[in-house]
């Protein structure tokens, strides 16, 4: 998306899907077939075929760069060698699974890592992910399906494809075929339907996956408008103008050591992508610095912060015995338009001892807007 | 929607869940392969499944409508098919109904669903010739453009400059068992129909109107897999709030500022591409200026196309009860502008709010700068 650099750097292209055998890698592999009948470079990085027919009748004929053998606890595993592609420098090269974690004791601990390192160097890439594993969704995708996402995608690197496209199928296609045995084996897919492929999961991925794409759709249209200054939403700007809003909004993300803060940093991301806003996070500390902390409470702090960070969201620790207040304060200097909080700051019985952090402040900055997220983990279906 | 506990239907949803089951089993299936232009491959993915179908499942599976082009790798497709002829009225292909029911396969593929039949025709729309296939138990697939959406006409009219004069109504969409989106990135060289050179600033422009058109279709398919979500989560008799949608809920009171947190709320609300609600929980002594107030607030919340509400009772317990009805996942509440007792009250319900709106985002809005 970015055009300053886009000459030299590769083009990213995302087929998104929203589970197994909706049919992205066969699509892959399509449009890489047409390319290479067009006389284009291609050549396989990694490719996963499950067993399925289909996709090794079609990945047929196209070069593939040898995998890399990893030994791991005395197993050995394979995952796509990076500095091979780069030697062998195709114009375009295809990477299954986005999301994959690399085995221990490879140079980058996750595939898109590898996949930046071939965009910078110039190549295009081709790859695959379901919605799911977007970072920024982890907890609505629990809330639906009980399961907790573990290879989890940051949703900046999302924004560097150049397109995203989605690979639809029905539920129900995708439920024949699982029970056709086409997308795993008997014992694997009987698993599956008991869990992750229930009808209304698979409904309720396929809505966000559906979702998912029209926003990108819709960022990189305004990225198209603003490059070109096509004057869009107009009376948007105008309303919102008239209304006293500002157009560029401010989210101030409020981190604690507390589980819950991984889920605010999340959603906050994830409506200030929506809002086109400004990200931060701040950390209140009473104590100059962090190493005063307990060892157990340090650690929780650091985890969230570099979280935030690797979300591509600014942070601060600030100092102050008066969290509310030194939040308020911060904002306030910072034009923040919106404090997000989370709702485990928020214990009713506190009130009797000068109120919690929320009522704190909501009290304290009536010219803030305060977000008070909620939590999505689902209880036991 | 009334409140009932979660895995225990009332017996109105047993008596959906069975008439769902019913019309299900009389009439065909219909599924419908929806792409945002010409070119993306809906008709390719059509015929294909048909073949699959065929093929793979022993399907009685013919072919009643095409369209009058297709490039070769269609044309090889269309090849594997057996085909009623359309019949010929004034020169223009009309699905012949009757030779299909006659026949009666299990499956009919319509390529083009937005068609309008020439006059003296059985009925003036095609869609409605395959209603009445479905009526008569057979199945179809089909393929449509959004172009050809009526709802959509004003939006595309915006977008391309151009009415489609051929429609057909999203309820009919809607009432589809399966739909099928068929993405694509926009890309301008698909609409060279013509062959003519096309510059790159012509080119610009309409993959931008390509683009636009393709967001549309995304958000409309998503629609119609909200709306299976919402009767399959009815019809299991589970309540939650999942949140796929967006549903933003502003709370209306005379003192509150309104106007700023209807905007704020329309503007989330479009964003996340979801709906807006706006409440108002009657209380019982209002002054005239006070009325007066809301009553505006009000109008100004159905002008922003809100669905406007008035609820009685708690004010927390009917704004969190309502939430949950209709799956409302962030609720704008505002302070009171005003001093005394009033605010003490409004102050009292927004931490009651908050504290009661499990899995829902409550958002405090601020007051107006210098009030």
């Amino acid at each position: 998306m970015n055009d300053s650099q886009s000459r030299r750097r590769g083009r990213l292209k995302v087929f998104l899907g929203y589970a197994a055998g909706v049919g992205k890698t066969y699509r892959m592999l399509e449009e890489a077939q047409r390319l290479k009948q067009e006389g284009v470079d291609v050549v396989v990085g990694y490719f996963e075929s499950h067993g399925r027919k289909d996709t090794i009748e079609k990945v047929k004929g196209l070069e593939a760069v040898p995998r890399r053998k990893i030994q791991y606890r005395g197993a050995t595993f394979e995952e796509m060698d990076t500095p091979a592609v780069l030697k062998r420098r195709p114009a375009v090269c295809l990477v299954d699974e986005l999301a994959h974690t690399n085995i221990p004791g490879s140079e980058r601990s996750k595939r898109w890592e590898d996949v930046l390192i071939l965009l910078d160097a110039g190549i295009d890439v081709y790859t695959t992910m379901n919605v799911q594993h977007l970072e920024s969704l982890n907890d609505q995708v629990q809330q639906i399906t009980g399961i907790r996402m573990s290879e989890t995608i940051p949703d900046w690197v999302i924004k560097e494809a150049d397109e995203v496209v989605m690979t639809d199928a029905t539920p129900e296609a995708l439920l024949n075929r699982l029970k056709r045995g086409v997308i795993y084996d008997p014992e694997k897919a009987q698993r599956a339907l008991e869990n992750f492929f229930r009808e209304s999961n698979l409904v309720a991925l396929r809505e966000l996956a559906l979702r998912q794409t029209a926003h990108e759709v819709e960022l990189r249209l305004e990225e198209g408008d603003r490059r070109s200054e096509i004057p869009s939403k107009q009376a948007e700007k105008a309303r919102a103008q008239d209304a006293g809003i500002l157009i560029r909004e401010r989210i101030l993300i409020h981190i604690t050591a507390d589980p819950s803060a991984a889920m605010l940093i999340r959603r906050g991301r994830r409506v200030a992508d929506y809002l086109r806003a400004d990200c931060f996070a701040v950390y209140v500390c009473p104590h100059p610095d962090l190493s005063v902390l307990q060892p157990e409470e340090r650690e929780a702090v650091e985890k969230h912060l570099n979280f935030a960070r690797n979300l591509h969201i600014e942070t601060r620790v600030l100092q102050g015995n008066h969290v509310a207040e030194t939040i308020v304060d911060f904002a306030r200097r910072q034009r923040v338009t919106q404090i997000l909080l989370a709702r485990i700051n928020f214990r009713p019985w506190t009130r009797f001892l000068g109120g919690n952090v929320v009522s704190q402040v909501v009290r304290a900055a009536e010219d803030i807007r305060i977000t008070i997220v909620a939590d999505r983990r689902r209880a036991a279906r | 929607m009334p409140d009932e506990p979660i895995h225990r239907p009332s017996p109105e949803r047993l008596l959906e869940q069975v008439e769902e089951q019913e019309r299900k089993t009389r009439r065909g299936r219909l599924k419908i392969f929806l792409g945002y232009a010409s070119g993306v491959g809906k008709s390719f993915q059509m015929l294909d499944e048909g073949r699959r179908r065929r093929e793979r499942n022993r399907e009685d599976v013919v072919v009643g409508a095409v369209q009058p082009h297709y490039p070769p790798e269609v044309e090889q497709l269309l090849r594997r098919h057996e085909i009623i002829p359309p019949l010929k009225i004034n020169g223009e292909d009309v699905i012949d109904v009757d030779t299909i029911l006659r026949r009666h396969p299990e499956v009919v593929l319509i390529d083009g669903l937005a068609y309008n039949n020439p006059p003296a025709s059985r009925s003036a729309k095609r869609w409605q010739d395959v209603k009445e296939l479905l009526e008569g138990g057979i199945s179809v697939i089909t393929s449509v453009n959004l172009r050809h959406i009526e709802e959509c006409q004003d939006e595309v009219e915006r977008i391309t400059g151009k009415r489609s004069r051929q429609t057909l109504p999203k309820s009919f969409l809607e009432e589809a068992d399966d739909i099928v989106i068929v993405d694509a990135p926009a890309d301008a060289s698909l609409k060279r129909v013509n062959g003519e050179p096309v510059s790159t600033d012509a080119l610009q422009v309409e993959e931008h109107k390509l683009s636009r058109l393709r967001e549309m279709a995304l958000l409309i398919a998503a629609e119609v897999v909200d709306r299976q979500l919402e009767s399959y989560l009815r019809v299991h008799g589970i309540e939650q709030v999942w949140g796929m949608q967006e549903r933003v809920l502003v709370c209306i009171t005379p003192r509150s500022d309104a106007a700023r947190i209807l905007e704020s709320g329309r503007r989330n609300a479009e964003r996340f591409h979801g709906e807006l609600f706006a409440v108002y929980v009657k209380q019982s002594s209002l002054s005239k200026e006070d009325e007066a107030i809301l009553e505006r607030n009000l109008d100004q919340a159905r002008e922003l196309g809100a669905e406007v509400k008035l609820l009685k009772g708690d004010p927390v317990d009917a704004i969190i009860q309502f939430s949950r009805d209709r799956g409302v996942t962030q609720i704008f509440v505002g302070h009171s502008l005003k001093k005394g007792w009033w605010r003490r009250f409004w102050g009292n319900t927004v931490d009651r709010l908050i504290r009661s709106a499990e899995g829902i985002d409550v958002i405090v809005y601020p007051l107006a700068p210098h009030s």
